[in-house]
């Protein structure tokens, strides 16, 4: 097939690697803003998602926000903060869309990590007098993690996603390739752009997996009786 | 400030009435096109969801490519996924629908499984012995039971469909996403703000059709909330599909 030829021929052009639109410069601008976003959006959501895990209030907020969150088109988010009054600063827009759509996942994941610990185990941590800080810190959390990486997994293939999406309205990343392929009618170009980004977004969700395997298997602690069972 | 006559066309507000009177059927046209991808998309995915989850129950062999392929569509990014389409159908809506179908599969299959996995095996039983076929046994009995958590994979499907479709304006069939790429090139801000509310609101009144839906295909999961079989498999099965948050 021609495409598959010339989108090869593509990707194997030097000139197309190097300089403020080649991959390499794409690529680094993807990875900066998934990194910056996604580590942005865990900070905020999730020390809220173990306060509200811990205390059960406010479970219908954390579990519906995943719901409202996908009936959001992100796209139409980018383009409205991008025309809105923030728009004059630079990847703002971005920046703030980014976060916006990474937090259902986190917040909700974790949520429902914190609210699955069984409750019996914390009631003994309780009864062994610890103190709600230590509650969280040494049972609930360790128990909730595979959860809890699952949402990180989650809004880190969201955030790559979403990083493409941006360069629909003029942000930077890996999608530039593909919107700049469009405008110059270049077939092979859009073809390799979303070659490039499809790599990336696999290679990301391996990663993660790959961590929460480890993580898993640190976590697995003789005391641990939950992670245990489930193994 | 908004509704007096063309003003706010002139000044460019966020809202505007002049907008939508002018330009209804530039919106309608759109909707249409939005509805018609969904419908189209949501409906080719069920027919192809339905074959490949009895495979995959069938043949223990199946079901690991099955999910794993789908797992591996799920992850790549819809404007990757477009764009790999655009060679193979050239710019036409099958590019947005196709990519739409692949994104749905992932729900569609998993929850279909999952729901007839949750069919008691009594209930299995019971129809074997009075004489039912394995195809009578799979619409009579295993299939309504299986409904609420296949019904709540078809609206995880709909709304996001609904909401993706808006990149397909990429390639020029996006629905109300191309009325909000064009109001971003031409810097129209009731065009974008119409557009996306619309797009929105499409999202939120398919889930309560298709709740609606749901509720009358399904009386008996109706009354008594802590039955067990088909009504505690669907409820069960839809909060654990919170935690699979959708990530395209």
């Amino acid at each position: 097939m021609g495409v598959v030829s010339r989108t090869w021929t593509w990707l194997a052009t030097g000139s197309h690697w190097s300089g403020p639109d080649g991959v390499w410069h794409r690529l680094a601008e993807h990875l900066q803003l998934t990194v910056v976003c996604l580590a942005l959006s865990c900070a905020i959501a999730l020390p809220l998602a173990i306060v509200l895990g811990h205390t059960g209030r406010g479970g219908a907020l954390a579990v519906n926000l995943s719901n409202a969150g996908r009936a959001v088109p992100t796209f139409a988010v980018l383009v409205l903060l991008t025309l809105g009054p923030l728009g004059t600063y630079d990847s703002w827009p971005t920046v703030i869309a980014l976060v916006l759509f990474a937090i259902p996942p986190l917040l909700t994941n974790a949520y429902v990590g914190m609210r699955e610990v069984d409750r019996d185990v914390v009631e003994a941590a309780r009864g062994m007098g610890m103190s709600g800080r230590q509650v969280i810190g040494r049972v609930e959390l360790p128990l909730a993690m595979p959860l809890v990486m699952t949402g990180v997994r989650s809004a880190a293939v969201q955030v790559v996603a979403t990083v493409s999406i941006a360069a629909m309205v003029g942000g930077g990343g890996l999608g530039r390739i593909i919107t700049a392929g469009f405008r110059l009618t270049d077939t092979p170009q859009v073809v390799a752009g979303a070659l490039l980004v499809a790599v990336l977004a696999l290679v990301v969700e391996a990663v993660f997996v790959v961590l929460e395997r480890w993580l898993g298997r640190r976590n697995r602690h003789p005391l641990n009786p939950k992670v245990a069972e489930s193994t | 400030m908004a509704g007096q006559g063309g003003n706010c066309l002139i000044d460019n507000d966020w809202i505007c009435g002049e907008y939508v009177r002018t330009r209804s059927h530039e919106l309608v046209d759109a909707t249409v096109q939005h509805i018609g991808i969904t419908l189209a998309s949501v409906g080719i995915g069920l027919l192809i969801a339905f074959p490949l989850a009895l495979a995959a129950r069938r043949w223990r062999g199946v079901a690991g490519p099955v999910l794993g392929l789908t797992t591996v569509l799920y992850t790549i990014p819809s404007l990757a996924m477009f764009s790999l389409l655009v060679p193979v159908f050239g710019l036409s809506a099958a590019v947005v629908v196709t990519g739409l179908v692949l994104y749905s599969l992932t729900i569609l299959v998993r929850n279909i499984l999952a729901g007839l996995a949750a069919v008691p095996e009594e209930a299995r039983e019971a129809a074997r012995g009075m004489g039912y076929g394995p195809v009578r046994l799979l619409f009579g009995v295993e299939l309504p039971l299986a409904l609420p958590a296949v019904m709540a994979g078809v609206r995880i499907a709909t709304v996001s469909t609904v909401s993706l479709t808006t990149v397909g304006a990429l390639t020029g069939y996006g629905g109300l996403g191309n009325l909000i790429y064009e109001g971003l090139h031409s810097i129209f801000k009731a065009q974008v703000l119409t557009a996306s509310v619309l797009c929105v609101l499409l999202a939120v009144v398919a889930d309560v059709l298709l709740l609606g839906l749901q509720r009358l295909l399904t009386p008996w999961t109706r009354k008594p909330r802590a039955r067990r079989g088909a009504g505690g498999a669907g409820t069960a099965l839809s909060a654990r599909d919170e935690r699979k948050e959708a990530v395209v």
